[in-house]
């Protein structure tokens, strides 16, 4: 066995050698490294799924110094990360990248430009900055240009004070933000809550949203089996949700939302949700996006009420995710804060209700995702829990301050009669109008297509039109047993890439079919038998099969294995049983059905003798 | 049993009533919530021993909306996260916080300000930001100013480049979740100059928030298992607190290797060895982390010693996390910062092509001190290319770094050359920090050794010293009986007697029976002086105080 791991290896080699060269484009890697990493590369690809203790076994440890495991692995590494999916910046837009150095090398495509439209990155999609932001924050970097005449004073203003509450110019702020900023926010928060108080205390300044979001979760995430903490999220969600989810181990309860019906919220599906999801966790949060992503949707003051009381019944604590507070474009709809509503509910809810809210600078009419600005408030908190988030924040020593700086331009505007009004003003007027008008558009155009159909985009940056798939080209993307998805190792480098990736992944059935074919054209591996005499596959000779048994069929089994890990395909997760069948055998091939069953233990997956 | 609780709420309202009301001087707080809140909050103090079910067996719902036990509370919470310490911002900063706001009120206290030399930010202690960066980065984000005859055109120029990588041209995109591509390529070239033409990959290199965020992000691919094959994290001891927090979170086994005081902190391997192969009994030691410049210990690694850490490393099947924020922070004319990865690469194939490590740079140190901008990027070599995916998906999640921070990071590695406009006002600022920085590393060691009962190493580099105090039998007694660490006790009396506040060194880890305190060296020279001439004073105070009574008692 050992042998044929390390002459498979050998082989892998030169097989994978052209392909690995072209990652190495880039100018710096020069005299000392090339060679080295390049088999560095190809050995990792080939010996994956030996174990660590196996590997240092077959092979001496000064052999060219590249035979040897990595610690970190695919194997080896932490099975909540490997566990997150995050698709906003997942697989198509990493072929979107590809195309774009396509086109710039001046490969021909039906197109002339990549047009991203997977994310709501405003300014890269065109959008201006805000003026007025952008000075205070230039100014409060670079405060000699406080004497500079070219800025006006209200930005002056705003950067002097924010100064003076800085220790020094830029340095560390406390790890919930600043004060001065948490005072704008708590007053721009009473003012759009018709009053209702806001407490600078429990307002903390966060690297973008998705960081308070992480945090409030990291400190709810408990338990183990039945006792596992759930958090509820919205179907479709933002994946910042269930990469989080994942990433601290928690349990995802997914409740739907009403597509027939704007993608409105209905309680109903919240009780069922919940109740199902009492029989595996204990549900302890509930996620709302309200203005929805990627719905677009804008809740109704009514349906949050009742959202509120549901999660006062059932114990829940509320995360809501406000994002896109500023980006309501249908003329019927109003945002309405979840604070604003539970205080409005009376003292039975505003006193037991445990709810944080999230805001950001990177949506609104502002769009500064770069600041990476943010924050939270968070209302009916444990005050000794408080002690314990302030601590686990400041171990992250503090957000960004020039977001923070970002965040209180969003808070503290120019008002009527400063310098900067006018101009702030119309700035804003016309990237709301445009956005409202752009909502309509896509709404328009996208349902004047047969086979689509889209929601009206109340809000937010976004629309998650239906669209009719015929049923062949279903057919098409799912795996299928018939030749178009058989791996053809002939051609190992590219075609194998074509391996239908999702074929280990349909839990749905819990198991799935895996066809590979082995063509022998490729010299490929040794196989040990029980008769002593190795089966030699893809020689160019013709396969005696006559060699092959039980103990040439588990190692063959094994070689399965390295090779779908070779794609990436995580296995470790997902298999506790792997089925070979010999399904035919030519004179130049042997075609394996390759059955996983199940999802279980983690590391190498145990095979079973056929 | 219910009805005593019930009742013990009740007396505890009246008690804490007045307690309460301080704490609501905010003006925010109106008309709905004060009068709710403070019940509430006392509602809290009262039950917060009752479960959930307990709770409300007890009581019901309607009355008054006030008997509900909130559902994330201190026990219900996540024990990793309760079990993180990070005692840089710990009790005695809190307690700092406390007595500047008691002075403003006019209290009188013996001293007229509190001097915060717990934690190294450069700016807050009156160092002042290199022109150039802040330039940059005023360049960037408002992109107007490019017209402005104001600037050195040399600033525009980086300006220009970098948001000609930024989308739409603006510093508001995000970037690519690694950090934008011409800052990464930037960086590599200065790490190949830094470390005499060994070669960087800008695809290895990954802009992070801080340092800390990379630090944290390596280790959350690395901690797996359960029981015996949990992972164990070695780190030295003492350490910065940034580790042991994230061992916390995590959830996976802190392995403490100890540094050799006597020998300036050195690394010792044999101690390496030790903690190793004790360690191995009760987790799988998978990483090892290093602090060189040390902090808080301020030793610069010779390197001999790093390469017998690699060969350590290499020879255990370690993942090595090499810290070195501080690269730039050298004050010793005997010592010189040599990167893991340097050495890594002269030590030969065998070992530059097995060994994994990850080091770690950042704005926020050096003599650049931009703390605020949170700026950092961490180099990674030899990492299985598929793990490398799944981090990249990671650090996605969180969609970018601070773009500020990475264009901060850029003139970091790309500072104005010899020849362009600003090179001279730059080189002259440049100097004029570091110039100041050894003056006071010296400074520092020189008065506390003259203190009798304190030993300070020599502060070779960083912007740390971490002394040892002597703390009389009778004070350890007396900070037992509070139930306080004695050096946490010591650095009390010295904050609420002098106003200086410094971190104990039980915040870090040191040798059993041995006590120390960090300070940062960072403050003005007349102010440092003024520090350690009242820690002397306060220290020999502190000395008679405690062992005449502990002569007496004898």
């Amino acid at each position: 066995m050992f042998r044929l791991q390390t002459i498979g290896r050998g082989y892998l080699c030169s097989g994978i050698l052209e392909q690995c060269s072209s990652e190495f484009t880039t100018k710096t890697l020069r005299h000392l490294s090339s060679v080295w990493k390049q088999s560095r590369d190809i050995e990792v690809e080939g010996v994956k799924s030996l174990s660590t203790a196996e590997a240092s076994a077959v092979m001496p440890k000064d052999e060219n110094g590249r035979i040897r495991d990595r610690i970190l692995t695919l194997e080896t590494m932490s099975p909540l990360v490997k566990a997150v999916e995050y698709a906003v910046r997942g697989p198509i837009v990493i072929k979107a990248g590809e195309i774009e150095r396509e086109l710039n090398q001046g490969i021909k495509k039906p197109f002339t430009e990549v047009i991203r439209a997977n994310i709501g990155d405003a300014h890269a999609m065109g959008q201006k900055p805000i003026t007025f932001l952008r000075q205070v924050v230039a100014l409060s970097t670079f405060p000699e240009l406080l004497e500079s005449p070219s800025f006006p004073e209200d930005a002056k203003n705003r950067a002097r004070r924010i100064l003076q509450d800085c220790g020094g110019n830029r340095s560390y702020s406390a790890s919930q933000g600043l004060e001065i900023i948490r005072e704008n926010i708590a007053t721009y928060l009473e003012h759009r809550d018709n009053g209702i108080p806001a407490d600078p205390n429990n307002i903390y300044l966060t690297t973008g949203a998705s960081d308070g979001i992480m945090s409030i979760l990291k400190l709810l995430v408990t338990g183990d089996g039945l006792s596992r903490t759930g958090v509820m999220i919205p179907i479709p969600q933002y994946p910042l949700y269930s990469a989080a989810i994942s990433e601290l181990g928690a349990v995802q309860v997914n409740y739907y939302l009403d597509e027939d019906n704007c993608w409105a919220l209905d309680v109903s599906e919240l009780h069922r949700a919940l109740s199902s999801a009492r029989k595996y966790c204990t549900p302890k949060v509930l996620c709302i996006i309200n203005p929805g992503n990627p719905t677009g949707q804008v809740q109704s003051r009514k349906c949050i009420e009742d959202v509120i009381h549901f999660a006062y019944e059932e114990k829940l604590f509320i995360l809501s995710d406000e994002v896109y507070q500023d980006n309501i474009y249908s003329p019927d709809c109003q945002f309405h804060s979840f604070k604003k509503v539970l205080f409005e509910m009376g003292p039975e809810y505003f006193n037991n209700v445990e709810l944080a809210s999230f805001h950001s600078t990177s949506k609104g009419y502002i769009g500064e995702c770069g600041f990476r600005g943010g924050f939270m408030e968070v209302v009916n908190m444990d005050p000794d829990v408080r002690t314990q988030m302030i601590k686990l924040l400041s171990v992250r020593l503090c957000p960004p301050v020039s977001g923070q700086v970002a965040m209180d331009v969003v808070v503290n505007p120019p008002q009527p009669g400063e310098q900067s009004f006018e101009q702030f003003a119309k700035e804003k007027k016309t990237v709301l109008r445009e956005l409202a008008r752009k909502a309509r558009l896509t709404e328009e155009i996208l349902n004047s297509v047969p086979g689509i159909k889209c929601n009206p985009v109340q809000g937010a940056m976004y629309a998650f039109p239906r669209i009719f798939i015929p049923p062949k080209a279903i057919q098409e993307a799912k795996p299928s047993s018939k030749a178009k998805s058989l791996a053809d190792l002939h051609s190992t480098k590219k075609k194998v890439q074509q391996l239908p990736r999702s074929a280990t992944l349909n839990r749905d059935k819990g198991y799935s079919s895996l066809p590979l074919c082995i063509n022998q054209d490729i010299p490929f591996a040794n196989i040990p038998t029980s008769k002593g005499q190795p089966l030699c596959l893809f020689d160019k000779n013709d396969v005696n099969f006559d060699l092959i048994d039980k103990k040439a069929l588990q190692h063959m089994q094994e070689l399965m294995i390295s090779i779908v890990m070779c794609q990436g395909i995580d296995l470790s997760l997902h298999i506790n049983e792997l089925k070979m069948d010999m399904v035919h055998k030519t004179k130049y091939s042997i075609v394996f059905k390759c059955e996983i069953h199940g999802a279980a233990p983690r590391g190498y997956p145990s095979c079973e003798n056929k």
